[in-house]
């Protein structure tokens, strides 16, 4: 009996009880996701695709690392798979015919000026892809938007285009040449690795939403909001403008609306917040690929939208139960 | 279909395995009380009861020991006969040291006014009933442990309409509250009879969670001699028995932030309070026992057990077959809100509905916040803990109460599912009262 009491146990605050899903499950779900899109862009691009998006994961945890280290930080965070999904979703959003130096300056710059800059994990404003994506946009823009076709187009390489590029530079309704929605739906089209399959998106977007990683009113909000805006002009003007299952099938958008702007870092906590987010994306990206001097507009959108999150969860506090109506 | 449609629910909680199989089929068990009995004068929301006895006075069964005078406070009552050793600070379940009466057990058993038994108790008036349960020092068993006459009393420009008995026991582990349902459904109704008339009410629902199957089968047949008692399932989510949730579930009305059941018309009382209700004025039996859920992976044969208050856990826990050599925690109440204890040497007391016995506990490794928002998402009061632990962190307390945050009923919702382990409870409960003294 005395034995027995003299046992003392360890005291914590409640609750007692966990669920075992920690931000590394979230992470590689988030990975496993992005395995039919690395396979459709492998299939498409062959050893291209395969270089890009291993240059890319190796440069986004060696730079994480080697900041982790200098800030005297502990290196569970290059493990948790953030780099990882860091490195894959940045791979994917590059032509084919990128050097891989670039990929590599590409990689350091998405981690290390949009991620651990702001303070690494859960403290970036910013997609850290996107922010790499941005900085060699704008840095080498002439290798950033020189296209190859996919292993089975047989086409003039110089004159190649994108589906959107030829929609907005050669008139490609008027000339009857705009890119099939056939093709557009299984990826056999020019583009960046991870852009062109929309079946392969959308699997992987139903592996997140089914494992409930991704808020599902981010894709919906995007995609709807782009389907009526463009719808719009369409219904106007066929002759001039694409059908919205054009522009929900060709550039970035499924990669965008279902991987990117649903980072759980850099998007709303509130339902509200969300639409808001989500509708601004979709209006951007319509405005840029119809008005503006750009033929592709997911990737600014996005980093838009990013910037308005810390006010947008200010402003939408969602109701609590009984409050009082104002 | 139809039985989708009357599964009723409210939004957010989480499910949640509920680790009843252990004790579910365990008919509720007597243990005789020990020599050593410690009742604190301390076992309720409210003020503390003021100790009627010293050292060296005999008491018995039923003897009221402590009085609480204050509005806000229950009477304490002897749950065994013998000779008071000492009234002095002893551990509570709270974690605190609280003034308790520590009374030797002579074992005879011996009641201080056994002959009370009421021929027709339903003729009582309001009045009376409340009188009867105020002097029975009766509080909510489910855990809250908030005083039944003051609940029973509702301001006159308030009417009461519904009666809601709780019997979801939503807290993984826990069968108290079912054992009583399949084993007592006649007093449990009885009482809620009683609570109808002294509120003036005009129906009763008992609300059980789908996984008690038993006990819904059981209350539903006995429910037919009562007319305006109906026995309604709810789906089996966490924290369903949580009051304002409940109210939610059952009526689809919201109780005001801030307000409490009375104000839209509604008065909950869990299960087991009321079988206390029905034992103090058909019996005249002051609330002096309970029935207690023994349980958890670290308890050798967990059990259902009728304890006298004031029993020490140790003897609890040697009477289950002991604890296991792994043990590494014990919670008293629920796994997701109860209170764990650094020592087996603290009393039952009235609210205490379990003694969890848990092996493996929760990692503490903390990580950033990933703003996923499954903690708002799972709220099941429609809060933003993770914005209401920030603004708690850097002191922005204006903030955190616009944000809503002395709604929190701490029920861990949040904790539970969040993937990043953050403390939200602990970091809401300390915004909490600095809130709250702000506003004072």
């Amino acid at each position: 009996m005395n034995q027995k009491e003299e046992k003392i146990f360890i005291i914590q605050s409640s609750p007692h009880l966990k669920e075992e899903e920690f931000i590394p499950h979230i992470m590689y779900t988030v990975v496993i996701s992005l395995i039919p899109v690395i396979a459709a862009s492998i299939y498409f691009f062959r050893m291209k695709a395969l270089a890009i998006i291993i240059t890319s994961i190796i440069s986004c945890l060696t730079t994480e690392g080697i900041i982790l280290l200098i800030r005297k930080k502990p290196l569970n965070s290059l493990w948790d798979g953030s780099a990882i999904i860091t490195g894959t979703l940045l791979a994917l959003t590059l032509p084919p015919s990128l050097s891989l130096d670039l990929v590599f300056i590409g990689g350091v710059i998405a981690i290390g000026i949009g991620k651990q800059a702001f303070g690494g994990l859960g403290y970036n404003i910013f997609n850290p892809a996107l922010v790499g994506r941005a900085f060699l946009q704008t840095a080498f823009p002439v290798a950033m938007t020189t296209w190859t076709p996919t292993v089975f187009q047989k086409v003039d390489i110089a004159t190649f285009a994108t589906p959107l590029g030829n929609l907005k530079f050669n008139q490609a309704i008027i000339k009857g040449t705009l890119t099939p929605l056939k093709e557009l739906f299984w990826g056999n089209i020019g583009g960046c690795i991870g852009e062109t399959s929309a079946v392969a998106l959308l699997i992987g977007g139903i592996i997140l939403l089914s494992r409930k990683c991704i808020d599902w009113r981010i894709p919906i909000g995007i995609l709807s909001t782009l389907s009526i805006f463009t719808g719009i002009f369409w219904l106007i003007n066929p002759n001039k403008y694409a059908s919205p299952i054009f522009h929900l099938l060709a550039g970035g958008v499924l990669l965008g609306a279902i991987f990117m702007a649903t980072d759980m870092v850099t998007s709303p906590i509130t339902p509200m917040g969300n639409w808001i987010y989500a509708i601004g994306i979709g209006l951007f990206i319509g405005i840029i690929r119809l008005f503006g001097g750009l033929p592709e507009g997911v990737m600014f959108s996005i980093l838009f939208m990013n910037a308005f999150v810390p006010l947008l969860n200010q402003y939408t506090r969602p109701r609590y139960l009984g409050e009082k109506k104002k | 279909m139809w039985s989708i449609l009357r599964k009723r629910s409210f939004p957010g909680g989480i499910h949640v395995r509920d680790y009843k199989e252990q004790t579910e089929s365990q008919p509720i068990e007597i243990l005789n009380p020990g020599e050593k009995i410690v009742i604190p004068l301390h076992q309720h929301f409210g003020a503390p009861a003021e100790p009627l006895v010293k050292k060296g006075d005999e008491v018995k069964i039923g003897q009221k020991i402590g009085e609480g005078k204050a509005r806000f406070s229950a009477h304490v009552h002897s749950s065994v006969s013998g000779k008071v050793k000492a009234v002095d600070y002893y551990n509570h379940p709270s974690g605190q040291f609280v003034l308790s009466v520590i009374i030797e057990n002579d074992g005879q058993n011996t009641f201080y006014d056994k002959n009370k038994e009421l021929k027709d108790p339903f003729s009582l008036s309001p009045q009376q009933i409340i009188e009867k349960v105020k002097e029975a020092g009766i509080v909510g068993m489910g855990g809250a442990a908030f005083p039944t006459a003051v609940k029973l009393n509702p301001p006159p420009n308030k009417p009461i309409d519904t009666i809601i008995i709780n019997g979801c026991e939503c807290e993984p582990f826990l069968n108290a509250d079912n054992r009583l349902m399949i084993e007592y459904p006649e007093d449990i109704l009885k009482g809620a009879e009683l609570i109808k008339i002294a509120t003036r009410a005009k129906k009763i629902i008992v609300g059980i969670e789908d996984n008690k199957s038993d006990a819904i089968k059981i209350m539903e047949a006995h429910s037919k001699s009562f007319p305006s008692t109906q026995v309604i399932p709810l789906k089996t989510k966490y924290p369903q028995g949580a009051e304002k949730n409940l109210i939610f579930a059952l009526l689809r009305r919201k109780v005001p932030a801030g307000g409490l059941p009375f104000d839209v018309g509604v008065v909950v009382q869990n299960v087991g309070t009321t079988k206390a209700i029905w034992d103090a004025i058909s019996k005249g039996k002051p609330l002096y026992e309970r029935v207690v859920t023994i349980t958890g992976p670290g308890i050798i044969k967990p059990k259902n057990v009728l304890v006298r208050i004031g029993t020490l856990v140790q003897e609890l826990i040697d009477f289950c077959g002991g604890l296991k050599e792994d043990t590494k925690m014990i919670v008293i109440g629920g796994p997701m809100m109860g209170i764990a204890q650094w020592s087996l040497d603290v009393p039952v007391i009235k609210a205490t509905s379990g003694i969890i016995a848990l092996t493996s506990i929760p990692l503490d490794y903390e990580q950033p916040c990933i703003r996923c928002g499954r903690c708002a998402e799972h709220c099941p009061m429609g809060l933003v803990p993770t914005q209401l632990m920030r603004l708690t962190k850097f002191g922005k307390l204006n903030e955190a109460d616009k944000w809503g945050i002395l709604n929190c009923v701490e029920c861990g919702c949040c904790e539970f599912v969040c993937p990043a382990n953050i403390p939200l409870v602990h970091w809401i409960r300390t915004g909490k009262s600095k809130v709250s003294l702000l506003r004072k």
